[in-house]
């Protein structure tokens, strides 16, 4: 019964959604008041409908219901109640649940959070939002409906892929879902503002905290991803350039670009149409990102479910939101970006020069993702891309990207001086030459790529510290100032904790018998043995390991071989030993004759700091999100065309 | 500065920057694609002679064999069968009767030198590659014995 409680509130949620995003905006052109102010209820009660929806989804996980297909599919008798709640978005369905949740969630937030904002923007954005939210329900109701019955009922489901039994399962999905589905309140401010023909200082203003806050989410789910990856896929590397982590990491560049972009708009005025185009792109990428995951057609580590028919569903929809866009950008944009100039030396030209990098480099990933997929799609035969692409075509790109953003800051809006700029950064410059000759000498083999990132590091951080210190004279900076150097210095330690490891980490495969040792990265390891421990889905290989450095501490490390017992796929279980400046990586193979196994040991020096780098990052984003000014009501300057039009209608 | 000035200055740079981009992304692109191939196709001659490419195909049931770290084994598309061999830990989903994509260089002593050996994250699932291989392969056995 349950179940079917779920597929009636999702097909009464398209219903509200449908009056969600009609309603509103053609009573926001029209000047219909009473029709605008549908909006706010509407939200709230799809909210609860979705909200409904998920927790009778989550019900039939919690009571092990195998009636239903996808809960056996997905989940076990056996598996511990944490991961059965995880294994609610475990699957295709339930995460596209869970992404619909979530939109709701963000629309209602917009409602509840929108004092601030006159009504027929409200009104606009709100639609705009019920429109997207339209065209997933369709999605999930037509191609992939969670709660579809399985006749007869499955005796015991099939289980959740071992490699998804993790903590991390558990936050990584959510987080990413909120950073993509927060991109969608971006791009409904820029369709909001160009269907009011209103694309001012003030929707800028609007517009920033939620794309600030869409930022952080993605920003912290692709960190927990990789992270993720680093210890529970047992390979030890934390970015793979897999075409479904290009698929997060691309709306994450453009909306770092957009980010920028708006900051210009909201001070400057300038850049308006470019703004609104890395809005629509940001959440076309997330809606790419969705279709690239979930069609099958990548072939990726993430690619557990293949049904050319969703594909060609979201494909259509990623047609229709961007075909949509763009025409009404090119209707509207016209009339409604006029900006303000600037001098060909300026903050403002440097923060284009910065964001029109981040756009290319963005589209070069895009490439290199796609292109096998359009290679295959014109029948010149089956290719792969692989990651030294990647990295060939993405450091060169972002190097002058990270050279400028220390400066950028420095430099006046309208029109600035070289000279003067060059003046103050002179000493993070000689700080960034000195430690990039000195610390990869003393890691142990200076390379001029090593140097590079360890001196683009020190130039980052310290130039920031100099404006800190000198903006501390006149007195305590607002919470954005804070954020905007915050987020940066964790620019700084994620380039550092890259270069360390691209550079210095030391990796070995080799196969050890109990009382064997070996050093890597100046420690040594010792195998102690190999015992089978039982957990509770599944029986383990543990190995036991002692390291030591120059003969002092002995930590012990235990890494696992699991079988579980629903499938016969193995898993491995890496050990890991974190510290501040590095991290011991021992993991098992597979078993060799006698009581040998195949080992892999890694030292890993300074991987934490990549995701401490990306936990800084976020911090600024929420830090800049506080701002004060934010929560003060802003006068929009241009008038409303379709308030005007109803008025004097 | 005059305006025009300012203008071709903007768009110079421009142009300089994407021709750039475009230069590097050709240049990645040129030496980090991995063309697939199948195992009939590596006999008929159609693998790349120089380049790094990919199989495709089934790891041989009985094939493999270990020699410490390095496993000798036998990429199949079940007509044509290529000797293969790799030092290092395989993915936990190696086995023998499943799919796999090996990318190999050279061949050295009648044996391809794999470089990476990939199999997925799912026992029930086939890389696409592995199936076109057999696919293809049984195609064109149907056809050469009619």
């Amino acid at each position: 019964m349950t179940p079917e409680l779920g597929h009636f509130a999702l097909i009464l949620a398209l219903c509200v959604s449908l009056v969600q995003g009609i309603l509103p905006i053609v009573g926001a052109q029209t000047g219909r008041r009473e029709w605008m102010q549908l909006a706010r209820p509407a939200a709230q009660v799809l909210f609860l409908l979705m909200a409904a929806s998920f927790a009778a989804l989550a019900w039939s996980f919690y009571t092990n219901d195998f009636s239903v297909q996808y809960v056996a599919a997905h989940s076990n008798a056996q598996l511990p109640t944490l991961f059965r709640f995880g294994a609610v978005w475990g699957g295709h369905e339930g995460s596209l649940l869970l992404w619909v949740l979530m939109l709701s969630g963000w629309t209602v937030a917009v409602a509840q959070n929108s004092r601030t904002l006159d009504d027929a923007m409200v009104a606009r954005v709100i639609g705009v939002l019920g429109l997207v939210t339209v065209g997933l329900l369709l999605f999930i109701l037509f191609t992939s409906n969670p709660f579809d019955r399985l006749l007869p009922a499955a005796a015991n489901g099939r289980d959740l892929n071992p490699l998804l039994q993790d903590p991390g399962l558990i936050f990584h999905p959510p987080m990413l879902y909120m950073g993509y589905v927060g991109f969608s309140v971006a791009f409904a401010f820029a369709i909001a503002a160009l269907l009011s023909g209103r694309l001012d200082a003030a929707w800028a203003r609007w517009s920033r905290p939620w794309t600030t806050a869409a930022w952080v989410f993605l920003t912290l789910g692709i960190a927990l991803g990789s992270w993720w990856a680093y210890y529970e896929l047992g390979w030890g590397g934390w970015w793979f350039w897999d075409p479904v982590e290009n698929a997060s990491f691309l709306p994450w560049l453009l909306g770092t670009a957009l980010l920028h972009s708006l900051a210009v708009t909201e001070k400057r005025g300038s850049f308006k149409s470019w703004t609104v185009l890395l809005a629509i792109g940001a959440f076309s990428l997330s809606l790419l990102g969705t279709f690239l995951v979930r069609s099958g057609v990548l072939t990726s580590v993430h690619a557990f479910a293949t049904d050319p028919r969703r594909g060609i569903f979201i494909l259509a929809l990623l047609v229709l939101v961007v075909g949509s866009s763009l025409a009404l950008f090119a209707w509207r944009a016209p009339k409604v970006a006029m900006g303000g100039t600037f001098a060909l030396v300026s903050r403002e030209s440097l923060m284009l020069v910065g964001n029109v990098l981040l756009v290319v480099a963005c589209a070069s990933v895009l490439l290199g993702t796609l292109y096998p997929l359009i290679i295959d799609a014109l029948h010149l035969g089956k290719i792969s891309v692989g990651p030294p692409y990647f990295s060939a075509v993405f450091v060169p790109i972002m190097t002058p990207v990270l050279f400028l953003m220390a400066a950028v800051p420095l430099a006046r809006w309208k029109t600035a001086d070289w000279k003067d700029i060059a003046l103050r950064m002179w000493i993070p410059g000689v700080l960034a030459l000195v430690v990039g000759m000195l610390v990869p000498s003393v890691m142990g083999g200076w390379t001029a790529l090593s140097a590079l990132g360890v001196a683009l590091s020190v130039w980052i951080a310290a130039s920031g510290v100099i404006q800190v210190v000198r903006r501390l004279k006149a007195g305590i900076p607002p919470a954005s100032f804070w954020g905007m150097h915050l987020g940066h210095f964790g620019i700084a330690v994620f380039v550092f904790g890259v270069t360390m490891v691209g550079s210095f980490q030391e990796e070995q495969d080799v196969r050890m018998e109990p009382g064997d040792t070996v050093v890597v990265g100046g420690h040594q390891f010792k195998m102690l043995g190999v015992q089978d421990v039982p957990g509770p889905n599944y029986s383990a290989a543990r190995g036991s390991f002692e390291v030591s450095r120059n003969g002092g501490t002995v930590h012990m490390l235990y890494p696992e071989k699991r079988n579980y017992f629903s499938s016969t796929m193995p898993m491995t279980e890496a050990a890991i030993d974190a510290g501040f400046t590095r991290d011991v990586y021992v993991s098992l193979g597979e078993p060799l004759e006698g009581k040998a196994w195949a080992v892999r040991v890694y030292f890993k020096p300074f991987v934490d700091w990549i995701w401490g780098g990306c936990l800084l990052m976020a911090l600024g984003g929420v830090l800049a999100m506080a701002d004060r000014r934010y929560r003060i009501k802003v006068k929009s300057t241009v008038p409303d065309v379709g308030l005007v039009k109803g008025v004097t209608a | 500065m005059k305006r025009w000035k300012k203008r071709a200055a903007i768009i110079g740079a421009g142009l300089a920057a994407v021709g750039i981009a475009a230069a590097l992304v050709l240049n990645a692109l040129n030496s980090n694609i991995a063309l697939y191939v199948t195992p009939s196709d590596v006999l008929a001659g159609k693998a790349p002679k120089l380049q790094a490419f990919r199989i495709g195909g089934l790891v041989k049931e009985g094939s493999l064999k270990r020699d410490n770290l390095t496993v000798h084994f036998v990429m199949t598309d079940l007509v044509q069968d290529i000797p293969v061999a790799y030092t290092g830990i395989l993915p936990d989903l190696f086995k023998e009767g499943k799919g796999a994509v090996v990318q190999v260089k050279q061949n050295t002593g009648g044996e391809y030198i794999a470089t990476e050996v990939l199999a997925k994250h799912d026992e029930n699932y086939m890389p696409p590659e592995a199936k076109d291989a057999l696919d293809k392969a049984q195609k064109s056995k149907g056809s050469s014995t009619p």
